[in-house]
C-alpha cells in the first residue's frame, strides 16, 4: 500500500469497469427507427391499446411537436436526434409466460447477472419485482399473494387492459403530457412501466420493486410508472435502472407520477446506475426524467436516491403539497465522475396549510464532472405556517469538476419559515491525516468520510438497497483522492 | 419611452456609444421570462415617455447625509454647481462629466451587449462624475453624491466612474432622494476600479418616493490586496433594482457586500450580486437583510463564481427576511457555481417571521407589543447596519427609519 500512490489510485478508478455493461443476447422486436403518428398508432396497436390512450399519445405527440428542447439546465450535451431513436423494442416473446419456469432462459441469466434472480428474492427478500427490459414489463413476482390484499402491481400495459379505469383516472393528473418536452414526448411513445395501486388502509407488507433495463442498441427507454396510494395506505417502491456498455448515448426520458391521498404514505426510493459513459465521456444514458407527486390531506411522499449513473442527469422529483399538513421529502446522494454531468434537484410546492417540506442533497463529484443542485421551495399564499428546511452539500473531489446551487426560494405566506443551507468544500485534510494516524489507509480514509458524509440519505433506503448504494459509491469514489 | 429624451452631449468613447444605440434597437425591455428578471417586472418603464428636465432643489437639509464631506448635487442627473462644494481636498480630483475634455472618458468596462438599461444610459447619458483617487492618497473626508429626482416622468441617467489608485483609501458615499417626483425614473451606472492595495467603500442610501423607479448597476474591478466594500441601504422606492457586479481579478483581495432593505406600501426591491473569483486566495462575504411590510415585494439573487484554479477562495452568502403580513412576498436564489476544489464557500437563506417567543419575553418585562416587535426588527437590521462604519451614515440611516417606519434606534 505504501507504494500505491494518488496517481495509481485515479488510474484504477478510471479504468473501473462498468459492471453491468453486459448486453444479453435475446431476440428482440425492434420497430425501425424514427417517429411520426405512424410510429405512434403501431406502438399503440402493438400494445392492443384501448382508443383514448391512442388519443392521448397522439396529443401529446402534436404538442410535443410544437414544443422547444429545454436549454436552461447546467449541462452540455448533444442533443439527441429524435428521428435516429427505435420506439419500440421488446424481448421476443411468442407467448406470455404461464409460470417463472417459462421464461427465457438467457433473461433469467440477465437478471440473475444485476443480481435480481428472481427466485432468491423471492424467498429470501420478500421483495415483489417487475422487471422491465427495453421498455417492456417481462416479470411480475408475487402478484397473487398481493392480489389477496386488493393490491394491484403489474406492468402499465397489463394495467392498461386489465383496470383501465384506474388507470384513465390517474394517467397524466400529476405530470400532464403538456407539462415539459419530455414528458409529452412520453407520453406520446411511453412503452411499459409498472402501475400500482394499494387500496385503502393497506399497509404494503413488502417492498415493491421495479428494475428497469436498456438492453437493444439504438433504442430509447420510455417508461411510466404510476403509484396509487388510496386513503390511509402505504406502500415503499423500489426503482434500480442498468444499461449495456455502448459508444452511443441512448435516451432514457421517463415519467413517474405518485399520487398519495388523504393520509397515505409513499416511499420512492431510486437507486440509478445507468450506463455513464467511458473514462473519456463516450457514451452513456441521457436521464432526463420527470418525476412528481401529489399529497392529500395528512399524506406524506418521501423520495430518496442514489445517483451514480448517466452521462447526462435531469430531473427533479417534486412534491406538490396540496393537503393540508401533508409532508414531502427529498433525500438525495448524486455522485458525477470523469465527464459526468448532473442538474438534479426538487421541488417543493406547498399549498396546504401547515404543510412541512425537507430537502437533503448531499452532491460529490470527482474528475472532470459537474454537479448541480436546482431546487426550489415555493410557499404559497394560504400555506399557513408551512416549514421548509434545505441542505445542500457539495463535495469536491478533484481540481477539475465543479459543484454548483442553484436554489430558488419564492415565499408569499408571512407565518412560513423557510431555512435553506449550502456548503461547498472538500475532504478535509485534517480528517484524512486523523484516519491516517489510525492506520486507516487513504482510500479507505475516504470511503468512509463520504459514507458518513452521505448517512443521513442512505439511511432512508430500504435494507438492501443501502447495501448496493453503499457499494456504488465505493466503486463510484474510490481512490478520489481530495 | 424615448421620445422625449435627446441623445448625450457628454464626450463619451464613440465606439461605446455606437454599441449602445446598436443594442437600444435591438433589444425590448426584458421580461419575467428571462432568467435574470424572473421576479422583476419593469414593463411599466416602456409605458412612460421620459423626458429630462432640469430642476432646482431649494433647500439640501433634508439630503446632506455627512455634513463634512466633499459633496456634489445633481437634480435629475444635472450637475447642479452653487449646492455642490467648492473645495476639493488634496489627493483627488472630481469633475462632472460634462465637464470632461473629449478622451478624457476612458473606454468602460461596462457591459452593453443585451444590458439594455446600460446601453440607455449610455446612450443618454444625462451627466455623470468623475472620480479619480491618487495613488498613496488618505482621503479623510469621504466623498457624497447627492442625487434628487423632481418633477414628472423625469429621467435622470447617471454615471460614476471611480479610480481608486494604489495604496489609496477613500469612502463614497451616494444618496438618492425624491422631491416632488412622480413616475421619475433613475438609470445610474457606476464604474468602480480598485488598485493595488486601495481601500475603497461606498455607502449607498436609497430613499426615493413610492412611485420612482431605480434602476443601478455598479460594475467594479480589483487588483491584487484591495478591499472593497458596498453597503446599500433601501429604504423607499417603488421598483429598486441594483446590480453588483465585482469582478476579482488579483489576488488576496476582500470584498464585502451588506445590505439593508426595509420595504412598506407596494415597494418592489431586487438586489441582484456576482461575485466573480478568478484568482485564488480571495475572501468575499455577502450580507443582505430584509424586512417586508405591506404588499412589499422582495428579491435577492447573489452569485459567487469561482473559476478553475481559482484555490483556496473562502466566499460566504447570507440572506435573511421577515415578511411582516400575509401580502408580503419574497424570492431569493443564493447561487454558487464553482468550478475550483480547495474552496470553503457556503450560503443560507432564511425566510420567517418575528419569533412570537422572543415578543413574549420582552412583553413579560413590560415592553408593549408594539416596541417589542420594534425592537427586534431592529435587532434583525441591525447586523447589517453595524457593519457601516461612517458614523453620519449611521445616524442619517437612524434617522430616515425614525421618519418612515417610526424606530427609534437610539
Amino acid at each position: 500500500m505504501a507504494n500505491y500512490t494518488e496517481n495509481e489510485l485515479a488510474k484504477d478508478l478510471e479504468d473501473q469497469e462498468y459492471k453491468f455493461g453486459f448486453t444479453s443476447d435475446i431476440d428482440a422486436d425492434t420497430i425501425p427507427k424514427g417517429l411520426s403518428e405512424d410510429v405512434i398508432r403501431l406502438i399503440s396497436h402493438k400494445k392492443e391499446e384501448p382508443e383514448w390512450l391512442l388519443e392521448y399519445r397522439l396529443n401529446a405527440y402534436r404538442i410535443w411537436q410544437e414544443m422547444i428542447e429545454p436549454e436552461w439546465g447546467h449541462v452540455h450535451y448533444t442533443k439527441p436526434d429524435f428521428q435516429d431513436i427505435a420506439y419500440y423494442s421488446a424481448p421476443n416473446q411468442t407467448k406470455k409466460y404461464e409460470s417463472w419456469d417459462d421464461v427465457d432462459p438467457e433473461m433469467k441469466e440477465t437478471m440473475a447477472k444485476l443480481g435480481i434472480s428472481l427466485e432468491e428474492q423471492k424467498r429470501l427478500t420478500g421483495v415483489a419485482v417487475d422487471f422491465v427490459m427495453d421498455s417492456v414489463s417481462v416479470a411480475t413476482s408475487f402478484k397473487a399473494k398481493l392480489a389477496e390484499l386488493g393490491i394491484i402491481f403489474c406492468s402499465f400495459s397489463e394495467a392498461v387492459q386489465d383496470h383501465p379505469e384506474l388507470v384513465r383516472a390517474n394517467m397524466g393528473t400529476v405530470v400532464p403530457h403538456t407539462d415539459n418536452f419530455y414528458a409529452a414526448l412520453n407520453s406520446a411513445v411511453f412503452t411499459d412501466g409498472s402501475f400500482c395501486y394499494i387500496p385503502k388502509g393497506v399497509r404494503c407488507p413488502m417492498e415493491l420493486s421495479t428494475y428497469f433495463r436498456i438492453n437493444q442498441g439504438g433504442t430509447g427507454q420510455f417508461e411510466r410508472t404510476l403509484v396509487v396510494a388510496d386513503e390511509g395506505s402505504y406502500v415503499s417502491y423500489l426503482e434500480g435502472c442498468t444499461a449495456p456498455q455502448r459508444d452511443e448515448n441512448q435516451l432514457h426520458a421517463a415519467v413517474v407520477e405518485l399520487i398519495a391521498k388523504d393520509n397515505a404514505e409513499i416511499k420512492y426510493s431510486t437507486v440509478q446506475n445507468w450506463y455513464p459513459g467511458d473514462k473519456n465521456g463516450v457514451g452513456g444514458i441521457f436521464n432526463f426524467v420527470t418525476k412528481r407527486g401529489i399529497c392529500g390531506t395528512n399524506s406524506k411522499i418521501s423520495w430518496t436516491q442514489v445517483e451514480t449513473g448517466s452521462a447526462v442527469t435531469w430531473k427533479y422529483p417534486s412534491c406538490i403539497l396540496k393537503g393540508d399538513h401533508s409532508v414531502g421529502e427529498f433525500y438525495s446522494v448524486a455522485v458525477t465522475n470523469n465527464y459526468q454531468q448532473a442538474d438534479t434537484g426538487t421541488k417543493m410546492i406547498h399549498l396546504g396549510k401547515g404543510t412541512k417540506s425537507t430537502i437533503i442533497s448531499k452532491g460529490i463529484s470527482a474528475g472532470k464532472s459537474q454537479n448541480s443542485y436546482r431546487g426550489l421551495v415555493q410557499i404559497h399564499k394560504n400555506a399557513q405556517n408551512a416549514r421548509n428546511f434545505s441542505q445542500c452539500d457539495s463535495l469536491l473531489m478533484t481540481d477539475e469538476c465543479g459543484a454548483h446551487t442553484f436554489p430558488y426560494i419564492e415565499c408569499k405566506n408571512s407565518s412560513a419559515k423557510i431555512e435553506h443551507e449550502a456548503t461547498t468544500s472538500k475532504i478535509g485534510e485534517d480528517q484524512i491525516f486523523y484516519c491516517l494516524q489510525r492506520g486507516i489507509s487513504e482510500e479507505k480514509a475516504i470511503g468512509l468520510i463520504v459514507n458518513g458524509y452521505c448517512k443521513e440519505v442512505l439511511n432512508q433506503l430500504p435494507m438492501e438497497f443501502a447495501v448496493e448504494a453503499q457499494k456504488l459509491l465505493t466503486i463510484s469514489l474510490e481512490g478520489s483522492v481530495g | 419611452m424615448l421620445e422625449g429624451l435627446t441623445p448625450t452631449t457628454i464626450l463619451l468613447d464613440e465606439k461605446e456609444l455606437n454599441s449602445a444605440q446598436d443594442t437600444l434597437a435591438k433589444n425590448q425591455l426584458p421580461t419575467t421570462r428571462m432568467e435574470a428578471w424572473k421576479y422583476t417586472r419593469v414593463a411599466k418603464l416602456g409605458k412612460t415617455n421620459y423626458t429630462s428636465s432640469e430642476e432646482t432643489v431649494v433647500s439640501m437639509d433634508a439630503y446632506r447625509i455627512a455634513a463634512d464631506a466633499t459633496t456634489f448635487v445633481f437634480v435629475n442627473g444635472h450637475f447642479s454647481e452653487e449646492l455642490s462644494s467648492d473645495e476639493i481636498p488634496a489627493g483627488v480630483s472630481i469633475s462632472p462629466l460634462s465637464a470632461c475634455m473629449e478622451g478624457e472618458i476612458a473606454s468602460t468596462n461596462l457591459v452593453l451587449e443585451g444590458e439594455i438599461f446600460n446601453a440607455l444610459n449610455t446612450a443618454f447619458l444625462t451627466d455623470g462624475i468623475l472620480i479619480d483617487i491618487e495613488a498613496k492618497a488618505t482621503v479623510e473626508k469621504p466623498v457624497q453624491i447627492i442625487h434628487v429626482l423632481k418633477g414628472e416622468a423625469t429621467l435622470s441617467n447617471f454615471k460614476t466612474i471611480i479610480n481608486a489608485g494604489d495604496f489609496s483609501k477613500a469612502g463614497v458615499i451616494q444618496g438618492f432622494f425624491a422631491e416632488d417626483a412622480d413616475k421619475a425614473f433613475a438609470n445610474v451606472t457606476s464604474e468602480i476600479s480598485v488598485g493595488t492595495n486601495a481601500f475603497l467603500t461606498i455607502d449607498k442610501i436609497q430613499y426615493e418616493a413610492e412611485n420612482t423607479s431605480h434602476i443601478s448597476t455598479e460594475q467594479v474591478s480589483q487588483e491584487n490586496d484591495s478591499t472593497f466594500t458596498i453597503n446599500t441601504i433601501t429604504l423607499n422606492g417603488g421598483l429598486v433594482r441594483n446590480n453588483l457586479n465585482i469582478e476579482v481579478i488579483g489576488e488576496n483581495c476582500e470584498t464585502n457586500l451588506n445590505g439593508a432593505y426595509l420595504l412598506k406600501g407596494k415597494q418592489h426591491v431586487d438586489n441582484h450580486s456576482v461575485v466573480d473569483h478568478k484568482v485564488p486566495n480571495c475572501n468575499s462575504n455577502e450580507l443582505y437583510k430584509g424586512v417586508i411590510d405591506d404588499k412589499g415585494t422582495a428579491v435577492f439573487n447573489g452569485k459567487v463564481f469561482v473559476r478553475p484554479d481559482a484555490q483556496k477562495i473562502n466566499a460566504f452568502q447570507s440572506n435573511g427576511n421577515v415578511l411582516m403580513t400575509d401580502d408580503a412576498s419574497v424570492n431569493s436564489k443564493p447561487e454558487l457555481e464553482i468550478y475550483a476544489d480547495d474552496v470553503k464557500c457556503s450560503h443560507g437563506s432564511t425566510t420567517g417571521q418575528l419569533d412570537e417567543e422572543a415578543v413574549f419575553y420582552l412583553r413579560a418585562r413590560g415592553l408593549s407589543e408594539k416596541s417589542a416587535r420594534k425592537l427586534m426588527v431592529s435587532a434583525f437590521i441591525g447586523d447589517v447596519l453595524d457593519k457601516i462604519e461612517n458614523e453620519d451614515v449611521l445616524n442619517f440611516t437612524h434617522g430616515l427609519l425614525k421618519d418612515r417606519f417610526g424606530w427609534d434606534f437610539e
